[in-house]
């Protein structure tokens, strides 16, 4: 009898336990989710909806022209392209030179390779603005301000350090037999690279473009620092001109927010397997 | 498993050491095929890192030397700047003042708040990856548009956060333009991405070997002594991974206060990085603005010195002897 009792309040609490870590985890969750569930409810709100206590959670009417409005009182179409095609180009150069330097880490044998880890690793942590001053006199000189120049070269060149570290260390996982056996059958060792390292290596090099775009989609301090011609602007620095000059339009902001935030929840959704692979993976976050 | 945010660090080591094992130069023709493809592969970085990185680094301490205007020549004024900024320019002072207080609230926080969840988590509750996607969502989205819905949240007069008070009778403040309330505002703003944090803490936590436990329980151990004496011991390298990287981070914000603030009001939420690009990019003070990235920079190198030194109080290590 004493013994049953005993278990049976030990499972009595437990169960308490259990619905207490439901219960917080699930006010947690509505926390988190509240902002945008905000700005979704606020970008399809008339102006005097916005304002109106108490709270309008379902607007009545739902103003689904705030979408195309938005998206035309400033040129935004012109924008998500101007940033898809710096995004697209920043993806291209920093996977295929990250995953070059990272296959001479993790693949090649030579004099000097850990001192040149070492060296990446090191940039990981040198801060941004240290670099960010001088480096805009450089590309002045070069003529390239107000170009894409500064903010897609600089990818081509080995691009963060962190997608380097990310892909050597998944490199260092695959199996060396395989490369010893396609040299023995003829291949190149950038043949094992193209051929065999890349194939394999999937996953981490979707992780590696998932945390490119979401980084380039949304970096704003350097694209303000490059780009002067609005004709030129990035998404955000469109959505940073429609907030300076329509400070009041909450709803036609909001919509031009949610746009802008859609492709990044998206790509993360679908590649999230990837993605939280990658954060723990590397344990940084890019 | 909690060993892999300092893969990183322990990679460093590992690799300092073998870098300086070995010393032995040689020309470019007497190297193997095999050596000749790894330096080409890793060529393109190395230009990059020497273009990009090492020289505008140097020239920027150069730079921080000079009175430069950007359209009249530079001219050498020795320390000139640095000085300037201890005797004659209030707002560095300030700007580090509140880059600080805002970075040694934020990323404690952050932490404690992403342990929690992660422990939470832990729990072997249903539906884990569903709730872990919805607590990581927030931090996929960032810059620009969250600091526009962050604007319209604070907003003092139909924002949600005080709508949310107004329910419980409490009449919020002006949140962005009180001088007491800006900074909580920021560091209210930087919890809701805690999402990053949460992961890497649950790898950590599910790294923790369950014999501990199982030892703990037959010693009558309670789940209050078995946090502080196996958990957070056990993730402690985590945490301070996650700290590191966290002030490195946090010390360089700039999107959230340039858009929402301008630094205001009255200076409350200059951050240094916003006065930084104000110097270098709105009163062209490229001199001045190089040196104060300089201060900034040797100051969380400093930061992230003291934070490895204590480390070792409270970071433990498995394989590793105390007191011995």
């Amino acid at each position: 009898m004493a013994v049953r009792s005993i278990s049976e309040s030990r499972s009595k609490s437990k169960a308490v336990k259990l619905t207490f870590v439901y219960l917080t985890l699930l006010v947690g969750m509505v926390i988190v989710i509240l902002p945008f569930l905000w700005m979704v409810s606020t970008s399809l709100k008339t102006p005097a909806a916005v304002f109106k206590i108490p709270t309008v959670w379902i607007p009545n009417p739902i103003v689904w022209e705030n979408y195309p409005n938005s998206m035309t009182v400033l040129p935004f179409v012109r924008y998500i392209m101007n940033t898809a095609q710096i995004t697209l180009l920043a993806v291209i150069g920093a996977t295929f030179s990250g995953s070059l330097a990272a296959f001479a880490f993790a693949r090649l044998r030579w004099r000097g390779r850990n001192f040149m880890f070492v060296l990446v690793l090191a940039t990981l942590m040198l801060p941004f603005q240290v670099i960010m001053i001088p480096q805009f006199i450089l590309f002045r000189s070069l003529q390239w301000l107000d170009t894409y120049l500064p903010l897609v070269v600089p990818a081509f060149f080995g691009g963060s350090a962190f997608n380097i570290f990310l892909l050597r260390q998944y490199f260092m996982t695959i199996s060396r037999e395989l490369d010893d056996a396609a040299i023995i059958d003829g291949c190149t060792r950038f043949g094992v690279y193209w051929r065999i390292i890349l194939p394999l290596s999937k996953a981490a090099l979707m992780t590696v473009v998932i945390f490119i775009v979401q980084n380039r989609w949304q970096s704003f301090l350097v694209p303000l620092i490059y780009l002067f011609d609005q004709k030129k602007y990035t998404l955000a620095l469109g959505l940073r001109l429609f907030q300076d000059q329509y400070t009041t339009d909450w709803e036609l902001m909001m919509a031009a927010a949610t746009v802008s935030m859609l492709p990044v929840l998206l790509v993360f959704y679908f590649g999230q397997r990837y993605f939280i692979q990658g954060v723990v993976f590397t344990g940084v976050k890019g | 498993m909690s060993s892999e945010s300092a893969t990183l660090m322990a990679a460093i080591h590992e690799n300092v050491a073998s870098a300086t094992a070995r010393k032995q130069k040689r020309l470019w023709y007497q190297l193997t095929g095999e050596e000749r493809l790894a330096w080409t592969l890793v060529l393109p970085w190395i230009i990059g890192f020497v273009a990009f990185q090492l020289g505008p680094m140097l020239a920027s301490l150069a730079l921080s030397l000079t009175e430069w205007r950007m359209f009249t020549p530079a001219e050498f004024i020795g320390l000139a700047n640095y000085a300037e900024m201890i005797s004659g320019d209030p707002l560095v002072l300030q700007a580090f003042k509140v880059t600080t207080i805002y970075s040694l609230t934020s990323v404690p926080l952050r932490i404690a708040l992403g342990v929690l969840v992660a422990m939470l988590l832990n729990a072997s509750i249903r539906g884990l990856a569903f709730i872990r996607t919805v607590y990581y969502l927030p931090a996929t989205v960032s810059g620009v548009a969250v600091a526009m819905v962050w604007l319209l949240i604070l907003n003092g007069d139909f924002g949600m956060l005080n709508r949310a008070l107004g329910l419980i009778g409490i009449e919020g403040p002006y949140w962005l333009t009180d001088t007491r309330t800006v900074l909580a505002s920021f560091v209210l703003m930087s919890l809701w991405s805690v999402g990053a944090g949460i992961i890497i803490y649950l790898a950590g936590l599910q790294g923790v070997p369950n014999e501990l436990y199982e030892a703990a329980d037959v010693d009558g151990a309670g789940d209050w002594v078995k946090f502080w004496r196996i958990t957070l011991p056990m993730i402690s390298p985590v945490l301070f991974f996650q700290f590191v990287i966290g002030m490195i981070d946090a010390l360089q914000e700039f999107a959230g206060p340039f858009i929402m603030t301008q630094g205001g009001p009255g200076n409350a939420s200059l951050f240094v990085m916003l006065y930084l690009f104000r110097q270098g990019f709105e009163f062209f003070q490229m001199g001045y603005a190089s040196a104060l990235a300089w201060v900034l920079f040797v100051y969380i190198m400093v930061l992230t010195l003291l934070i490895i030194r204590s480390s070792a109080v409270w970071v433990y290590y498995e394989g590793e002897v105390k007191g011995s």
